[in-house]
């Protein structure tokens, strides 16, 4: 019988393709690693990831399909992958110190953390509901054995099994809704699904609402939103920290990149309809997140509940809708990237060997302690907060518009009424930073090669989104283009 | 023809800054003179944008106009007319003073201090050009982090409660203004096609009557806050108590008046029905304002906090000059917002050398300080008469020429509000009297040495203002009579236009009905 190589075009999926091949052979090089020459594997999986940058940077404004009109890569979906590889690559970064410092040190983490990155880049590129959920699955178990890593540590291995034993449900949802999509429409391709809703006179029949709904609870799941947060607080709290740096950035931003193109492309027709429910969603969303992020007294729960609030803002975008709410939700989640994964840093920065320091009395007096490593925090608070010239604010604002511009006012005032909600918990650290003395007896920090470079990058980017926007929000303009 | 001296004027506190950065934290000496000269070299900068202002032009001078965020019709477009000319000399005059106040002061973190004045200069400088609703509010948000810091470091023992409130205070108007300044952007578009969110262009747009109310009370809320308006005014007294001298000076001599120029820049303009219809309203909060801030007043026991509550007093005067909307109100009102900048500034700079002596500010622990400190005493004397309004000084040039215009539009607002005029007399008159006449009560004010040079080189400029003002104040009301002038006529034309045209809008250009969908 002849075998017939099946017609893929390897160009478009080649960024795929290398972190693939460099998880695998991380995987198997890594036993071949002396004890102290474990970083390489570290070295290979960012080396894996700037190639896989360059590679996609080809793929910029070039738009194919391939797997038989499964898999598309367009501008969208490109974006997508330069927000995932920038954060891999950071995230790495830290962490070369962060499991030297505990003492885990192990090849496997970033084998695992390319495999994330390459079922979000499934997630991002995926056009069929099955792509989808394939890359939503290779990224959500990599990362269920991430949270775990720390395994002689309770607390991480209760956020592993509470994030296995949520994520496994909320998949259950969401593959129940891709059933009755499939039931009502006959295809799980995302063209086809639109096709036929628009195209039938009962297109859009129960059995595609409830698919819709269940798809969302799925994806409301990853994206941590409201009332699908309940795993957020616990899960960041116990991963490692470099771990919940990367969940916060990473899985956030391809959730919302399958949620926006499935909603935003195949069921525009319905939009009325779902727009209601998502308007609840983000207003609670914002709102509690925010509200909750008052209370707590640890520094990575507050940053938990912050993230839930963040989603809460792209979530308006979604609202929006338009060519302007897709293009302002890509800009939103790349600053959120940045300015995350930057403040987390610094949070990782100040802990030792089994002493985490995450508590928010650990923050008085890093003022006199490091004032480069507390203004920097400030300059990452304040763009959490949406102060301007930050990335976030310039986010923010565009968020905002996309919103504005279809009329939905009333949730943009709860946005900024959030906004105003936030400013107090993230200023609250720029109280303990600068005008408390430190506790007790305290240490130097000392910040290894790749903490300094992912501050560095970090700071950059969030003052350039913030000053001078124009060419990063250019790239996030051109996206939409595939989609409209 | 674009002009890049206001770039530079506005930016240039960020060279001092880039130096500052240098420079090593122990050395203060360094620190402190780089910060005065940065200053003061913007000070002289901002001279020469005086003298080669055009007073009889309507308009715009010195105007840049470039794209910044194009895909969003975001500018940096910057430019100075009459109203804002003296408001940026009072910040770029008062700038140095208050650097040069703080040299003693400030021991502590002293690099931190003086580059986040020099932060808080490019801010202010920075609000008071920009043309570009985008652009003004990033000054405006940006003039907050600056504040935050000299507040909540470098203050006294409420600092932290009180630079939190000061915050989320005015973070509250701002950000409601955000969405006001989205949906206007929006409706621009709704109305002529374009993005933009250029201050020039949004000017012409004919904004329905039902939406005015809500755009305008949007941004009357965010600056009713800053002023202070009654009922807004609650984070004052603690926000100017607990500032070190230099951030209070800076705090009631230019950051209050942003509010009153926020009114006159963008509520008159864009949402004229809105303002003249509710005119009265401010008038009586003005009122309120007024009396009861001077009423509070006479009962404060701590001096700072006494100049504190007569800055809501004062400035309830600049306001109800601002809402009697003739030229003699808004001329008084503008000439009044530079004049309070002076001397509440100086009267803060005063409470803050004797600060520095005795460490108090309760008025009972003073007595007879005239004895030890004639000079401090003479500078104290001018410009409490100034602050009361004595002829012959600043202030009463302002108060009466408000007073001027608020008699022609509403006698009884103008009745009530001279009422203000004797109460200041009472507070002021009487606090002076308590810590300077008299015997001596206490035995530590036997020790009080009077103003050394640097002290006296902080305040002469501050009375001789107080003096010019007062004196010959024909060439500030040449400058600023056209420009107000124009804004008065247009905003009544508009006014009248916008009436009759309320009715077509809905009709022609129903999409801008939908931008103020509120559900």
């Amino acid at each position: 019988m002849d075998w017939v190589m099946p017609a893929v075009n390897i160009r478009l999926i080649l960024p795929e393709v290398i972190v693939c091949f460099f998880a695998i052979l991380i995987l198997i090089s890594d036993p071949l690693w002396s004890k102290e020459n474990k970083i390489w594997s570290a070295h290979l999986a960012w080396v894996a990831v700037v190639i896989a940058f360059i590679v996609n940077l080809h793929l910029w404004n070039f738009q194919g399909t391939t797997f038989t009109d499964m898999y598309m890569v367009d501008n969208y979906a490109t974006f997508f992958k330069f927000i995932f590889l920038a954060g891999s690559f950071l995230i790495i970064l830290v962490s070369m110190s962060y499991l030297k410092r505990e003492e885990i040190l192990h090849g496997e983490y970033f084998s695992l953390i390319l495999f994330s990155t390459l079922g979000m880049m499934l997630l991002a590129s995926g056009f069929d509901l099955i792509i989808i959920f394939l890359g939503l699955e290779i990224m959500s178990v990599s990362l269920y054995v991430l949270t775990g890593f720390k395994r002689n540590e309770l607390g991480s291995n209760e956020a592993s099994l509470k994030y296995f034993l949520m994520g496994a449900f909320a998949t259950g949802f969401l593959l129940y809704g891709i059933v009755m999509i499939y039931g009502s429409v006959g295809s799980t391709n995302l063209e086809q699904i639109i096709n036929s809703i628009a195209g039938s006179e009962t297109g859009s029949g129960l059995l595609v609402w409830a698919g819709a709904g269940l798809l969302l609870v799925g994806f409301g799941f990853k994206i941590a939103a409201v009332p699908f947060h309940m795993w957020v607080p616990d899960v960041y709290q116990g991963a490692p920290t470099p771990i919940t740096a990367f969940i916060s950035a990473g899985p956030k931003a391809a959730g919302f990149a399958a949620l926006l193109r499935v909603f935003l492309f195949s069921f525009p027709t319905i939009k009325p309809d779902w727009t209601m429910i998502v308007w609840i969603i983000s207003a609670l969303t914002m709102s509690l997140g925010n509200i909750i992020a008052l209370a707590q007294t640890d520094i990575k729960r507050m940053l938990a509940y912050s993230s839930i609030a963040h989603a809460g803002y792209v979530l308006v975008a979604l609202v929006g809708g338009g060519a302007v709410g897709i293009s302002s939700a890509l800009f939103y989640l790349l600053a959120y990237t940045f300015m995350n994964i930057g403040a987390f840093t610094v949070v990782i920065a100040l802990g030792r060997k089994g002493q985490e320091n995450t508590n928010l009395d650990d923050y008085k007096g890093l003022g006199s302690r490091s004032p480069v490593l507390a203004i920097l925090m400030t300059i990452f608070l304040l763009s959490l907060a949406g102060f301007p010239p930050t990335a976030g604010f310039m986010a923010k604002f565009y968020v905002f518009s996309s919103a504005v511009k279809t009329g939905f006012v009333g949730l943009v005032i709860i946005g900024v009424l959030n906004s105003l909600i936030s400013v107090y918990y993230y200023l609250r650290i720029v109280i303990l930073m600068f005008m408390h003395s430190p506790q007790a007896e305290t240490e130097r920090i000392s910040l290894a090669f790749g903490t300094v470079l992912v501050l560095i990058i970090s700071t950059w980017f969030v003052l350039q989104m913030g000053i001078f926007p124009q060419s990063l929000l250019g790239w996030a303009q051109a996206s939409v283009s595939s989609i409209f | 023809m674009q002009s890049s001296i206001l770039t530079i004027l506005t930016f240039f506190p960020l060279v001092g800054i880039l130096i500052l950065l240098l420079v090593n934290k122990n050395k203060h000496g360094s620190i402190k003179i780089i910060a005065f000269i940065t200053s003061l070299l913007i000070a002289v900068l901002s001279l020469f944008i005086y003298f080669r202002f055009v007073p009889d032009a309507t308009g715009m001078q010195f105007s840049i106009n470039k794209t910044w965020i194009g895909s969003l019709g975001i500018s940096y477009h910057l430019g100075i007319d009459g109203i804002s000319l003296f408001l940026v000399l009072l910040t770029t005059f008062l700038t140095p003073l208050a650097i040069l106040s703080s040299w003693s002061a400030i021991t502590d973190k002293v690099k931190g201090y003086y580059i986040s004045m020099l932060f808080l200069e490019t801010g202010m400088i920075g609000v008071f050009v920009s043309l570009d609703l985008f652009l003004f509010y990033v000054f405006w948000e940006l003039m907050l982090i600056p504040m935050y810091f000299l507040i909540g470091i470098w203050g006294g023992p409420r600092r932290i409660y009180a630079t939190v409130k000061f915050v989320l205070f005015t973070m509250t108007g701002s950000l409601l203004m955000l969405v006001a300044i989205l949906v206007l952007y929006f409706m621009n578009h709704a109305f002529s096609g374009t993005y933009t969110f250029n201050l020039m262009e949004i000017n012409k747009l004919p904004i329905p009557l039902g939406a005015q109310f809500w755009l305008f009370f949007a941004f009357a809320l965010a600056f009713a806050i800053k002023v202070p308006m009654f009922p807004f005014h609650t984070w004052l007294p603690d926000a100017h108590v607990e500032a070190p001298t230099a951030g209070s000076v800076i705090l009631a001599g230019v950051l209050l008046k942003m509010g009153t120029y926020g009114f006159l820049r963008f509520c008159l303009p864009l949402f004229p029905n809105a303002f003249i219809d509710y005119t009265w309203l401010f008038s009586v909060l003005a009122i309120i304002g007024i009396v009861y801030g001077a009423i509070v007043s006479i009962r404060q026991v701590d001096i700072k906090s006494l100049v504190a509550f007569s800055s809501v007093s004062h400035l309830g005067f600049v306001m109800l000059g601002l809402f009697a909307l003739n030229i003699q109100g808004v001329e008084g009102g503008i000439i009044q917002m530079i004049n309070h900048g002076i001397s509440t500034g100086a009267l803060f700079l005063i409470v803050g050398m004797i600060y520095e002596r005795r460490h108090t500010r309760l008025i009972e622990d003073f007595g007879g300080v005239s004895k030890k400190m004639p000079v401090f005493a003479a500078f104290f004397m001018i410009v409490v008469l100034s602050s009361i309004g004595l002829p012959g000084t600043n202030g009463f040039v302002g108060e009466f020429t408000i007073l001027l215009g608020t008699f022609k539009s509403n006698v009884a607002y103008a009745v009530i509000g001279a009422l203000g005029i004797i109460l200041a007399a009472v507070y002021m008159l009487w606090m002076y009297q308590r810590t300077m006449f008299g015997e001596i009560t206490r035995p530590e004010n036997e020790k009080l040495t009077d103003l050394n040079l640097r002290e006296k080189a902080v305040l002469i400029p501050l009375i001789v203002a107080i003096f010019w003002i007062g004196i010959y104040p024909t060439q500030f009301f040449t400058r600023i009579e056209p420009t107000v002038k124009s804004l008065i006529e247009d905003a009544r034309t508009k006014y009248e236009k916008n009436k009759l045209l309320d009715q077509s809008l809905k009709a022609d250009y129903p999409q801008m009905e939908k931008t103020v969908l509120i559900d």
